[in-house]
């Protein structure tokens, strides 16, 4: 053994020299491998750096004037008290001819708590947002926050406040931001992708059975698939002017709703922006179908045939079935593309201050990611807090349909 | 009775057969009605992305003859001022803001991504990829104009305590490409990857043999292998930074300035676009025409960076096997 070790021994490169070359390259490696983990950890930085950011936002001190000191209004905390109190504490608190207008535009026995409640704070106490902290000073620096408020406005209460809250969840937009919400973006949102996948799914579906199942492989199917690719590559906004010219300008009479009877004006409507996303996701959708069609094994379609079936009940019957997880998985990837797509909304003209719900797809509408452009697009730091909120939002709605995903796609493959 | 049930049998088999003879059955393609209007519906399914196509140029350019009938070409494509309000329509300030944020975007995004590419393709443990891939996949899902806030509440502010104050504008490209050049890491790496896992084995092996380290391996062997599918992805790359929108839209500023520092505000191509449209715009004004130039050379700027990457890969890809 040992004679055999030092014969390959003397095989190889000796002496200081070479030693210290194999040290050399070593070290080279080593520095870069530290320098290629690194850049990957940059991605898991710059994520977390996003979160933090938001969430810094999201929760943090407020200093908030009332026009009525909330303790003498009532002796018990505002938000413990019955619907009948709440109207006491409002007709105590305003003119009379104000609560007869109010009563006049809906009786008090017709709104429900929160909308009563919600009265009060926006008729009695008022509130106003003077200044507001982030999460980190907050959390750090409260002595310095209480001594500000106390210099400055000692009028004011300090509270801690969420900024992301079931009301925010469920009041429609307002131009203050304490009291601002997604409820019209969220509905906006909802309706737009219910519609978009409406019509995605069976075209995108449609096109890649063609594409993997019918195509010959001729020179026109061969521009169709070409084409397809050059499209994904597209710019977004790109797809919004398609959509401002076809869908708002040229179809409008289709789009507002005109030849269906329901009139919303012009064609800046939930349905144009469906059909411009529509466009938009296509080719994501088809380009997934058809890696999911083409993974189904051969055997299976000539098994199909063999036993003398046509073309057309193989495909339903045996390729879709076992292609429909990856066809599920890349149609929800193309929704969450759908979602937090922006620009091309912009370009089709949602608006972005609605406070009626939408009523179906004709309907004016607004969007969360639109919602959050025009929050960030202010100054005043309250905007920032409320669209961070709209963003954890977003991100949620995002993250839970991902998971989805994954969910369907790990149920399907263990039958399988 | 024996017979007669014969004979009946018999008649009943020769009846068929005679049936048989006057009908042959066919074992040519039968057509089915319902099999041809299915088909001609996917039929359908697969064109509509080519009427898409034909959309966009079509109204691209439909619009863009409008506009450059009030306008030369070559004052479009010459003159350093962009402003309505005074005739002035030079493309170029316009130009310069999207190609500095890209840049710097590419600067960012480029080496990062190929560095995570070759750790994750020729380093990483099954562990580690399990962890790091996901994490750039969330990065590559969050939505642009996520970024578009996290480069105007999060980048502005740090460029402005690193820079200084009075450098730095509230909105500037730097910060904008920045944030792009994060948001296109994951591209980048999950393309290159891709291309660096297709290489073959053996050739990584044979390095080895030859007593190469894992780095050399990396650089002098897998890469050059598979240098098509990086370049292509590089190229998308920076498709996708010229085309990217809300970012800018958010960050980089809303008047086109021709500058070339990046710390200054200037408008971009789709941040104009984005802008311009958003307002209530009159369809009848020049305005309106305008930004269908913008987006006709946008869309021919992408349109030529994607198709320069797929004749990349088919040209260079190396055929193993």
């Amino acid at each position: 053994m040992t004679t055999l070790n030092e014969d390959v021994k003397s095989g190889l490169p000796q002496g200081e020299a070479s030693r210290r070359n194999v040290a050399s390259r070593r070290r080279k490696g080593a520095i870069w491998r530290t320098i290629f983990l690194s850049a990957t950890i940059f991605g898991l930085i710059a994520l977390s750096l996003l979160i933090y950011n938001v969430a810094n936002e999201v929760f943090g001190y407020v200093a908030i004037e009332y026009a009525v000191d909330p303790a003498t209004v009532s002796d018990k905390p505002l938000d413990e008290l019955s619907k009948d109190e709440l109207v006491t504490v409002l007709q105590g608190n305003m003119r009379k001819n104000a609560f007869r207008t109010l009563e006049n535009e809906k009786p008090m026995a017709n709104r429900s708590d929160s909308e009563v409640y919600d009265l009060v704070i926006e008729r009695v106490l008022k509130p106003q947002t003077l200044e507001t902290w982030t999460l980190r000073d907050s959390w750090f620096n409260k002595a310095a926050i209480d001594a500000q408020v106390a210099s400055d406005f000692p009028e004011a209460k300090l509270e801690f406040r969420s900024w992301i809250s079931t009301s925010f969840l469920t009041t429609p937009m307002s131009s203050d931001p304490l009291r601002a919400g997604v409820r019209t973006a969220l509905l906006g949102s909802l309706w737009m992708i219910a519609i978009t996948i409406l019509f995605a799914f069976p075209i995108g579906v449609g096109a890649a059975i063609y594409l993997e199942e019918y195509a010959t492989d001729n020179r026109f199917n061969r521009i169709i698939q070409t084409n397809i690719n050059n499209l994904a590559g597209v710019p977004s906004i790109i797809y919004g002017m398609l959509g401002l010219v076809i869908f708002v300008r040229t179809l409008e009479p289709i789009t507002s709703g005109r030849i269906f009877g329901a009139d919303s004006g012009n064609g800046r409507t939930i349905v144009a922006a469906s059909l411009t996303m529509m466009l938009l996701i296509l080719p994501i959708m088809i380009i997934n179908g058809q890696e999911a069609i083409r993974a189904v094994p051969l055997s299976l379609r000539q098994a199909s045939y063999g036993l003398g079936a046509t073309k057309w009940q193989t495909i339903w019957h045996h390729v879709l079935p076992n292609a429909l997880p990856g066809i599920f998985t890349g149609t929800i990837l193309a929704i969450s593309r759908a979602i937090g797509e922006t620009a091309p909304l912009i370009v089709v003209g949602a608006s972005t201050f609605i406070v009626t719900d939408p009523d179906g797809p004709f309907a004016k509408f607004t969007a969360l990611p639109i919602q959050i452009y025009n929050w960030t697009s202010r100054p005043q730091p309250e905007f920032a807090h409320i669209a961070a909120s709209a963003i954890v939002v977003l991100l949620v709605m995002l993250l839970s349909l991902n998971a989805i995903a994954v969910v369907l796609r790990n149920r399907f493959s263990k039958r399988g | 009775m024996d017979d007669k049930v014969s004979i009946g049998m018999d008649s009943r088999r020769i009846t068929t057969s005679q049936r048989e003879t006057t009908r042959p059955f066919s074992l040519k393609k039968q057509p089915r009605l319902g099999e041809s209007i299915i088909q001609g519906f996917l039929l359908f399914c697969g064109v509509l992305s080519m009427f898409t196509t034909i959309g966009i140029v079509i109204v691209l350019g439909s619009e863009s003859i409008a506009f450059f009938r009030q306008v030369s070409i070559v004052e479009f494509v010459t003159n350093t001022v962009w402003s309505p309000q005074i005739d002035e329509f030079g493309i170029l300030p316009l130009l310069l803001s999207t190609l500095l944020t890209s840049t710097i975007a590419m600067f960012i995004a480029l080496p990062t991504g190929l560095a995570a590419a070759i750790y994750l393709s020729e380093y990483a443990s099954r562990r580690a990829r399990s962890i790091l891939k996901p994490v750039l996949e969330v990065l590559a899902g969050v939505p642009t104009v996520v970024y578009g806030y996290f480069a105007l509440k999060f980048m502005t502010p740090l460029l402005k305590s690193v820079f200084g104050e009075a450098n730095v504008n509230i909105y500037n490209m730097a910060s904008a490409g920045l944030v792009m050049g994060i948001m296109i890491i994951p591209l980048v790496s999950s393309m290159s990857e891709d291309a660096l896992s297709a290489v073959p084995r053996t050739l990584r092996e044979g390095a080895y043999g030859l007593g190469a380290t894992r780095l050399e391996t990396a650089i002098k062997v897998v890469l050059p292998a598979g240098i098509s599918g990086i370049i292509a992805a590089f190229v998308v790359a920076i498709s996708r930074a010229v085309g990217e929108t809300m970012i800018v839209a958010v960050a980089a500023g809303a008047k086109p300035t021709f500058t070339f520092n990046p710390f200054e505000a200037a408008e971009t191509m789709t941040g104009h676009i984005a802008r311009i449209s958003g307002g209530d715009l009159s369809y009848a004004s020049i305005d309106y025409n305008s930004i269908f130039a913008i987006g006709l050379t946008l869309f021919l700027m992408t349109l030529g960076l994607n198709m320069i990457s797929r004749r990349l890969v088919r040209r260079f890809r190396e055929v193993y096997e």
